[in-house]
């Protein structure tokens, strides 16, 4: 077997060389991640925006089960898409089973559920002069939203890029309603689970790496923009 | 239930929109099969080769027979490639599939440590060799999933007797290359798929201890999911699939794949001329 080393040695190796199948897979990814998180986080932010700043009965308890959603395993997630999706299931005519789409319906729900209780935490937290401000300034309730969430701007798009590190490196959902198929559906976790089976340890060990730079860059990138935020 | 779905359907529209879903593409083939064949290589090196002669894109999705049995079963697939004879005669005797054929066979075989701590090597009686294992409460890692292997393996325990329990008696519920991974580790014991074996026997301390058996023997078959149920399964898809793997070239790519130099299947679709059928 090979060491550690070596097998780093040789994912190093396929990284700068351009591999195409560990390309493919990053693109997977990146594309099923991107196109999740643009569909949850408008929706969780304003779901988000509602419960901090509204008041109508159900709210607390709304809340309080949100928040306890947001510990729900993503194979659990994984297992209830699939059962929607298969054949038998409630959409199964809409052949979505083992398809990007379904990938992209599991992350949904998953960048869903971590983002509002979140979300809402930094909303309920914040000065709440600015929306009676931009209300008593006679801004409609959704130009009002607008002014807070331009406000909290910093913590919201936390938020986000902390729900989109989940998704692009969940693995149960992705494999189960995925079906890790080549091309298609493989991604960076259910590559590095396919590679691991297979003993094949430099491919995973690449893909990791893949997945931490992007960490990093993520990073970088909300450090500087929190350091902006400060020196306002 | 129906005013449910329509709202589902409903929510879902935009998205659908957004994304294109990859609605019911007849290019694209979906084949269930066991982790065996595809951890083994074999339909790497097919697959390319049905893809130019016919234009279908054909989607794997690699499980254990079970649940490549029940996703047939729930048309979820379209095409199925298994390894667990009774569990498939169950299957066909429900009306699930159709046009199921004999493709190919390899062979089980039992590996296990270097040291052979419960004596096996060079048995021939695979159930003998498994009381053995037992009696000794060596370490054996069992699949676990419900897949070909572990049925097989679940017949052996049967047939002699034995209820397997206990801490030497590990059911890891993954695939078969894990499971020959964790073996290594644990140095324990484990029922194999010689193509399985082969493709990462160098990667691994372990050794073949017991094989030849005729239990042992591993038999594949192909069939369609059953277009009565489904009528939107790409049955027109699997049936070109199932005529290319019983074609004489796909017999003959079956019988010419080699890893590390050894064959892995023995056609037995059609009869090749001896000269082209690999020796076993």
């Amino acid at each position: 077997m090979e060491d550690f080393g070596q097998a780093s040695l040789r994912a190093l190796h396929l990284l700068v060389t351009g591999d195409r199948a560990l390309w493919n897979i990053v693109g997977v990814s990146f594309s099923v991640s991107v196109r999740a998180i643009l569909v949850a986080a408008p929706l969780a932010l304003v779901l988000a925006f509602l419960l901090a700043y509204t008041r109508f009965p159900a709210r607390l308890p709304i809340t309080t089960v949100l928040q306890s959603l947001q510990s729900v395993p993503t194979v659990v997630v994984g297992l209830l898409v699939y059962m929607l999706l298969t054949r038998r299931g409630v959409l199964g005519d809409l052949h979505l089973l083992f398809t990007q789409s379904a990938m992209v319906i599991g992350q949904i729900v998953i960048a869903f559920l971590f983002m509002v209780p979140m979300a809402h935490g930094v909303l309920a937290g914040a000065d709440r002069r600015a929306w009676e401000t931009a209300r008593t300034l006679g801004a409609p309730p959704w130009r009002a939203m607008w002014t807070v969430m331009g406000e909290l701007r910093f913590g919201l798009l936390a938020v986000t890029i902390a729900a989109f590190a989940r998704i692009v490196t969940e693995v149960g959902t992705s494999i189960m309603v995925g079906g890790n198929i080549e091309n298609f559906t493989r991604n960076i976790p259910t590559a590095i689970a396919l590679q691991t089976s297979k003993g094949e340890f430099a491919q995973g060990i690449a893909l990791g790496l893949v997945l931490l730079l992007l960490a990093l860059v993520l990073n970088v990138f909300l450090g500087i923009l929190q350091g902006r935020g400060e020196m306002r | 239930m129906n005013k449910l779905r329509l709202l589902l359907v409903l929510c879902m529209f935009p998205l659908m929109l957004v994304w294109g879903a990859a609605h019911a593409d007849s290019r694209v083939l979906r084949l269930s099969t066991t982790t065996s064949t595809q951890n083994s290589g074999l339909l790497d090196y097919l697959l390319p080769t049905f893809q130019k002669n016919t234009g279908y894109d054909v989607h794997v999705i690699a499980v254990g027979t079970g649940k490549a049995l029940r996703m047939g079963k729930d048309g979820d697939a379209d095409v199925l490639l298994v390894h667990a004879p009774p569990a498939e005669e169950k299957f066909m005797a429900g009306d699930n599939g159709v046009n199921r054929r004999y493709v190919m066979y390899n062979d089980f075989v039992i590996v296990g440590p270097k040291n052979d701590p419960a004596g096996i090597r060079g048995m021939m009686d695979a159930k003998a060799a498994f009381q053995k294992i037992a009696r000794s409460k060596s370490t054996f890692v069992s699949r676990g999933d419900d897949s070909g292997t572990n049925k097989k393996e679940k017949i052996f325990w049967k047939d002699i007797g034995i209820t397997p329990h206990g801490s030497w008696y590990r059911a890891a519920g993954q695939g078969m290359g894990k499971v020959l991974l964790m073996t290594d580790e644990m140095q324990g014991y484990t029922l194999v798929d010689r193509g399985t074996w082969l493709a990462l026997k160098d990667k691994l301390g372990l050794r073949v201890l017991v094989q030849g058996d005729k239990l042992l023997f591993n038999p594949y078959h192909i069939m369609a999911v059953n277009p009565a149920h489904y009528p939107d399964v790409n049955y027109k898809g699997a049936m070109a699939f199932i005529g290319w793997m019983t074609s004489v070239q796909g017999q003959r790519l079956i019988g010419q794949y080699r890893v590390h130099g050894k064959e892995l299947f023995v056609p037995t679709a059609i009869p090749l001329k001896v000269a082209e059928r690999t020796s076993h």
